[in-house]
């Protein structure tokens, strides 16, 4: 126990000899290993910061989705292909207000459904000319996308709907863009010559990172869809399932009732497609997981050159330390005494820049996301990552220069000049 | 006494391109314990390259040598690093300290390899062994803070702080002046008479008297091998060298004070 016990502070004596030694000469040439961990500082910051912006939109993303709603369905017209994502949506497009009618009627699992019915279009209200998309669709519509009217105006109704009301809602962005002054309720708006009344505006959803969901019209769907749209089909449709964990059931319902309606066959395929958010979500994440792997790996090419950098001035100080070396040879010194001498030194050196390097990109990042509209989340787990590999980079670019140096021959070393 | 060192046919050849350099051509030596020997000879005669074999920083081309009883030829890197460190204290002409490392940490820097257990307060032992060398009182300073002669007592109390089976010395008085050298053969001489066991080499014949045998090479042989029948005392002559130089300097005193007068 004792002599156990001894030996174990003995190897702590030695450890501590080790680190002071490393310490020593790294100190001993300051600008020199300044300089050498200035590599190592930003490849590690620059894949730290890379990886909180690249995550930080990634959840500026999934929030805007889930703003839409969680139980949202999204039915669009056009067979679902690969990933879930739809490809020629609209192409073959034969929804109309009959599948809407259907889903409505014998769906079990939905709270509420919505064609909608999109049409671009030029905004003209107080002089000032704005365009913007005005959808059409019914008062569901409301719910399953979680739109609320501004104090001072209100939703329309069923019947504003049934009666093809030329009454308009007003997304925020609109208001403030035709009518930056006043209130924009009870105003007239035209759109392609047909006038509407403003009948609310829509309280703001924020800036959604990719698009402005605010940029919006609402109008009942059999006005948008007879006066503007001129077509004979709708755009797609809004479902929303009663609960979160019944969007599956809600999800085959549809498929089941949308079939039927459409009259499919047995062997014929679906010809639309029903995404829920999660599937959205599933796409999306992936999409910026690929991204912000890429821009990781940039990053990492400059934690590689750092590297380098440091493979470099080892290779110099063993050169250097030649003497040195032998000398401890002399008194007893192994080869791999000497090998763990200068790895330490280059692990010191790699993971003192790399805990720097984390600082930098600490306040790189508060920097960032208090001065920009980007959005960069730090992580804890990136940040271990980022300081484990920089010791490791330190022993993996420090092993060939200390093998270098152990390998050395005691006498040829001592006559080194 | 036993032996602590003995060699038979010990060779070795350096290899230069085409050219075999012959520098030890078969050494049949042996040191008991406690002898203080000096080895002489010409430049190229094969001093160093004997020194470095008997202190294990290289390996004979063939022949057997036997260190302390144990044959040591042919042994790994680690073995022969731990002989360097358990068995032998080596002194170089050159003194080989650390720079920018204070000369405890200098002395201590034997134990810090040392993986026998045997010294178990290590700074204490560095601290002994300095005040040994007399040394005692500079601790902290650095080589470069300390003159030639200081400089060689660290590398001794080096030599001595892992209590190791004998001394080399090659050329240790080499880059000393004349006083210092036999400073540090009296070190030597008392170290000695403390029992342990000392090589050196020396071109001086000088320094080579304070010995208790001489031992001449050439050419790689041996060519002499003898007893000192009367033995210097460098303390003795490190006293009559002090009494003389102060007497010298009060003479060039009085010599220039007596040249003032006169005109
Ligand atoms: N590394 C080496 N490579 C080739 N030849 C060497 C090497 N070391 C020594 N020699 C040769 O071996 C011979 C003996 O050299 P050594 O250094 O032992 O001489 P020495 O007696 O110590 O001389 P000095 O008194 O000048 O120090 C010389 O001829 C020398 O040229
Ligand atoms: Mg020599």
């Amino acid at each position: 126990m004792l002599i156990k016990k001894g030996i174990k502070g003995k190897n702590m004596r030695a450890f501590k000899k080790i680190l002071k030694t490393a310490l020593r000469s790294i100190l001993r040439n300051r600008m020199r290993s300044m300089l050498t961990a200035l590599g190592i500082i930003i490849g590690v910051s620059a894949v730290i910061i890379m990886v909180a912006i690249g995550r930080g939109s990634a959840q500026k993303i999934q929030n805007d989705i889930n703003s839409l709603g969680t139980n949202l369905i999204t039915v669009s017209p056009g067979a679902a292909r690969s990933g879930g994502v739809s490809q020629g949506s609209g192409s073959i497009n034969r929804f109309t207000f009959r599948d809407v009618e259907k889903i409505k009627k014998e769906a079990v699992f939905i709270k509420g459904v919505s064609p909608v019915v999109r049409v671009a279009v030029q905004v003209i209200g107080d002089g000032k000319n704005w365009s913007t998309s005005i959808y059409g669709v019914s008062t569901d519509y409301f719910n399953i996308r979680k739109w609320e009217v501004e104090n001072g105006g209100e939703l329309f109704t069923e019947r504003d709907v049934i009666a093809n009301k030329k009454v308009a809602l007003i997304g925020k962005t609109v208001a403030d863009n035709l009518f930056p002054s006043g209130s924009a309720v009870g105003k007239q708006i035209r759109i392609r010559n047909s006038p509407f009344k403003v009948i609310g505006v829509l309280k703001s959803k924020g800036q959604g990172g990719m698009m402005d969901q605010d940029d919006i019209i609402l109008a009942p769907s059999t006005t948008v869809f007879y006066r503007l749209k001129g077509g004979e089909f709708i755009d797609m449709i809004n479902v929303s399932a009663i609960s979160e964990d019944k969007v599956d059931n809600a999800q085959k319902e549809i498929e089941v009732l949308m079939r039927e309606s459409h009259r499919l066959g047995q062997t014929e395929e679906n010809d639309f497609s029903i995404r829920t958010q999660a599937e959205m979500l599933e796409t999306i994440s992936s999409v910026t997981a690929v991204v912000t792997l890429l821009l990781a790996s940039i990053a990492g090419v400059s934690l590689l050159v750092g590297g380098i950098g440091i493979m470099n001035i080892m290779l110099v100080s063993v050169t250097e330390r030649t003497r040195e070396i032998g000398i401890r040879m002399s008194v007893g010194a192994r080869g791999s005494d000497i090998l763990i001498q200068f790895l330490t030194e280059a692990a010191v050196l790699s993971i003192s820049a790399g805990i720097i390097g984390i600082l930098l990109s600490v306040s790189v990042i508060v920097f960032i996301n208090s001065l920009t509209t980007l959005s960069a989340s730090m992580s804890v787990d990136i940040v271990l990552i980022a300081f484990l590999f920089s010791g490791a980079i330190g022993i993996f670019f420090g092993f060939y220069p200390a093998r270098k140096a152990a390998a050395m021959n005691p006498i040829d070393a001592l006559r080194y000049e | 006494m036993k032996n602590i060192i003995e060699t038979k046919q010990l060779k070795k050849e350096y290899r230069l391109g085409n050219v075999i350099v012959h520098a030890l051509r078969g050494i049949d030596l042996t040191i008991k314990e406690g002898e203080f020997a000096a080895i002489m000879g010409a430049s190229g005669s094969g001093k160093s390259t004997l020194m470095n074999l008997l202190g294990c920083l290289d390996q004979s081309t063939s022949g057997e040598y036997f260190l302390d009883g144990c044959l040591v030829n042919r042994m790994s890197r680690n073995e022969y690093a731990r002989i360097r460190n358990e068995k032998i204290g080596f002194v170089f002409q050159g003194f080989n300290l650390l720079s920018r490392t204070s000369i405890v940490e200098n002395v201590e820097l034997p134990l810090v390899y040392d993986h026998s257990e045997r010294i178990k307060d290590s700074q204490a032992a560095a601290v002994e062994a300095l005040s040994h060398v007399g040394l005692g009182d500079r601790l902290d300073h650095e080589p470069n803070q300390l003159s030639g002669g200081q400089q060689q007592r660290v590398a001794i109390a080096r030599a001595l702080v892992n209590n190791p089976a004998m001394i080399l010395a090659d050329e240790p008085t080499g880059n000393l002046d004349s006083k210092t050298s036999v400073d540090v053969m009296a070190l030597f001489q008392q170290l000695n008479d403390q029992g342990i066991t000392i090589i050196l080499v020396t071109h001086e014949p000088d320094i080579a008297l304070y010995a208790k045998r001489i031992v001449e090479m050439k050419d790689g042989l041996i060519i002499c091998d003898m007893k000192i029948k009367n033995r210097k005392n460098a303390k003795d002559d490190l006293k009559a060298l002090n009494n003389a130089e102060v007497s010298s300097v009060v003479e060039i005193v009085e010599r220039n004070d007596a040249h003032k007068k006169r005109y």
